[in-house]
């Protein structure tokens, strides 16, 4: 007959054996790197292994390695800080439209529904450097709109380069949260006589939010990793400087390992929190539910 | 709409449904007059849940005819948000909004799809809270309360439309035996108002209890019904009486 489970939510009730109290779970930590010290120490040991063996090759009269890294870490931080912006311009970009995107994906309308399944489908299966070659070399280098040039520079080309599989993967993350919601959802607000579109924003997409964050934070961390690529289509950005560092120390090749430490270095300081921080989301969300 | 309250407010009709190749119902006829409770009882996957959420229109029917209030369910063109806001309806997992509070789950309805005034729906809220005594719990989110609890806020929101009929969909299925009590005590209440109310339901005893009339559905048909005193100790049909000996 009738399933007549207990109550997931039920109050606790009292008993002599232990074992039927329910499960204590472990307060979750606040959000908390998991690096340790010893983590650092290794770290530290391949940076002077590397800066140490490049010097042990070095010439006496040229300047120590040492000296020439802290004359250009100014310019490759300010580098970074480039890659930072066009990873947050490329991420807000993708977003916003592949939730649209990702939006036509459950609409009722075939046409819709299938054209944005077939955009959404090419632009996740495409090489993420094919495509910023399609936005480098596809799009004009600037406009001219009643009269006026404006002209339309290499990075912004970049960034929409890049928010092209942004867009695609934000579009099969939204959408896979709004599938995953159960259905009593949608049939509870059609029996109280909500709109389609009021259900979407003012029920499910709210409750998406929460499983859409962790995949979401993923993909800017694979973002903000891939924004190096702009460097193949000249993009100055800290791979370009750093091989202009290199060319400007007459190529030495003893700047190679550290030079490029440093760089690895900074995309790691930055991209592990974001890491960490989406596994915490992900455990925090997964027993609420 | 030419309906007057001497008519039956509900009027199903020979009602076909199928999904793909099987056939949940095979010609379905009844009325519910205003102020009426229907019971609808029977083994599972007779059909009696799909024929409920075709009052409302949650599944479509592909033969037959259901006025609601002179509304025809069975009409391509119908306005389904009109029927909605006539029909309420209750489900068995409850189904609330876990990101809104019990209160908001109530007032979010009338709010942003009848337009009400915010302030009087916030009276009207609490009062239907309190209704369901839930006083106190305004503020708890829904994974914060009892499957009970929970329930109770579902029909306050259900009735915060002011449904002229509601269905329940199995409501106290899935809840502990001693939390079913509590909910039951809510829809008898409402039932002595005088609301229609037209009830899926395992619980014999509250359907013997509240109900004006019950009926059996067995492999997509109204085998009997009935008042429940003659319901429940003559039952003419053998198939009926099968059912009940097992239940009683």
């Amino acid at each position: 007959m009738t399933q007549r489970s207990r109550s997931h939510d039920a109050p606790p009730k009292k008993t002599d054996m232990a074992v039927m109290l329910p499960v204590k779970r472990k307060a979750h930590d606040p959000f908390r790197l998991k690096l340790t010290p010893w983590h650092g120490v290794f770290l530290a040991l391949v940076c002077i292994f590397t800066t140490s063996y490049g010097y042990a090759t070095t010439a006496p009269e040229v300047d120590s390695i040492r000296t020439v890294m802290l004359r250009w870490m100014p310019l490759l931080l300010e580098g970074f800080l480039f890659n930072i912006l066009i990873s947050i311009l490329s991420m807000a970009v993708g977003t916003a439209v592949g939730t649209m995107l990702g939006l036509a994906q459950i609409s009722l309308m075939p046409p819709i529904r299938h054209s944005s399944w077939f955009v959404t489908q090419f632009f996740r299966n495409a090489p993420w450097l094919v495509l910023l070659f399609f936005a480098m070399y596809l799009l004009p280098f600037e406009f001219t709109i009643a009269g006026v040039t404006i002209p339309f520079p290499d990075w912004i080309k970049a960034i929409i380069g890049l928010s092209l599989p942004v867009m695609a993967n934000v579009s099969e993350i939204v959408r896979g949260a709004v599938l995953s919601l159960p259905s009593g959802q949608w049939e509870a607000a059609e029996s109280l006589a909500y709109t389609r579109r009021q259900t979407l924003w003012l029920i499910i997409l709210p409750q998406c939010v929460k499983r859409m964050l962790p995949p979401w934070m993923n993909l800017y961390s694979i973002l903000t990793m891939a924004t190096v690529l702009a460097s193949i289509v000249g993009v100055s950005e800290v791979m370009t400087l750093a091989g202009r560092v290199l060319a400007a120390e007459d190529g030495r090749t003893d700047l190679l390992a550290p030079l490029y430490s440093f760089v690895l270095f900074l995309f790691f300081v930055y991209c592990y929190p974001i890491a960490r921080w989406t596994v915490y989301l992900e455990s925090k969300f997964a027993v609420k539910g | 709409m030419s309906w007057s309250d001497k008519e039956p407010m509900i009027s199903v009709r020979n009602v076909h449904k199928s999904f793909g190749d099987f056939e949940v119902l095979k010609g379905v006829s009844f009325d519910v007059m205003k102020g009426e409770v229907i019971c609808i009882i029977g083994p599972s996957g007779s059909g009696k849940s799909t024929l409920i959420r075709c009052i409302n229109a949650l599944n479509d029917i592909n033969e037959g005819s259901i006025l609601v209030e002179g509304l025809e369910v069975n009409d391509p063109k119908l306005n389904k948000l009109e029927l909605r806001k006539k029909v309420g309806m209750v489900f068995q997992q409850y189904n609330l909004f876990p990101h809104k509070t019990a209160l908001e789950n109530v007032m979010m309805a009338p709010i942003r799809v009848l337009k009400e005034d915010k302030k009087e729906v916030e009276t009207r809220a609490r009062a239907l809270i309190k209704k369901v005594r839930l006083e106190g719990k305004e503020n708890a989110y829904p994974g914060e309360l009892s499957g009970g609890q929970q329930q109770r806020v579902a029909i306050a929101r259900s009735l915060a439309m002011k449904p002229d009929v509601m269905l329940f969909d199995e409501v106290t299925a899935a809840l502990d035996p001693e939390t079913v009590g509590e909910v039951l005590v809510t829809i008898k209440e409402l039932a002595e108002e005088g609301m229609t109310c037209i009830l899926v339901t395992h619980e014999m005893g509250f359907a013997r209890e509240v109900a004006d009339q019950v009926y059996f559905t067995d492999q997509g048909l109204i085998v009997e019904h009935g008042p429940p005193a003659t319901f429940f100790e003559n039952a003419k049909d053998p198939r009926t009486r099968q059912f009940l000996s097992q239940i009683l």
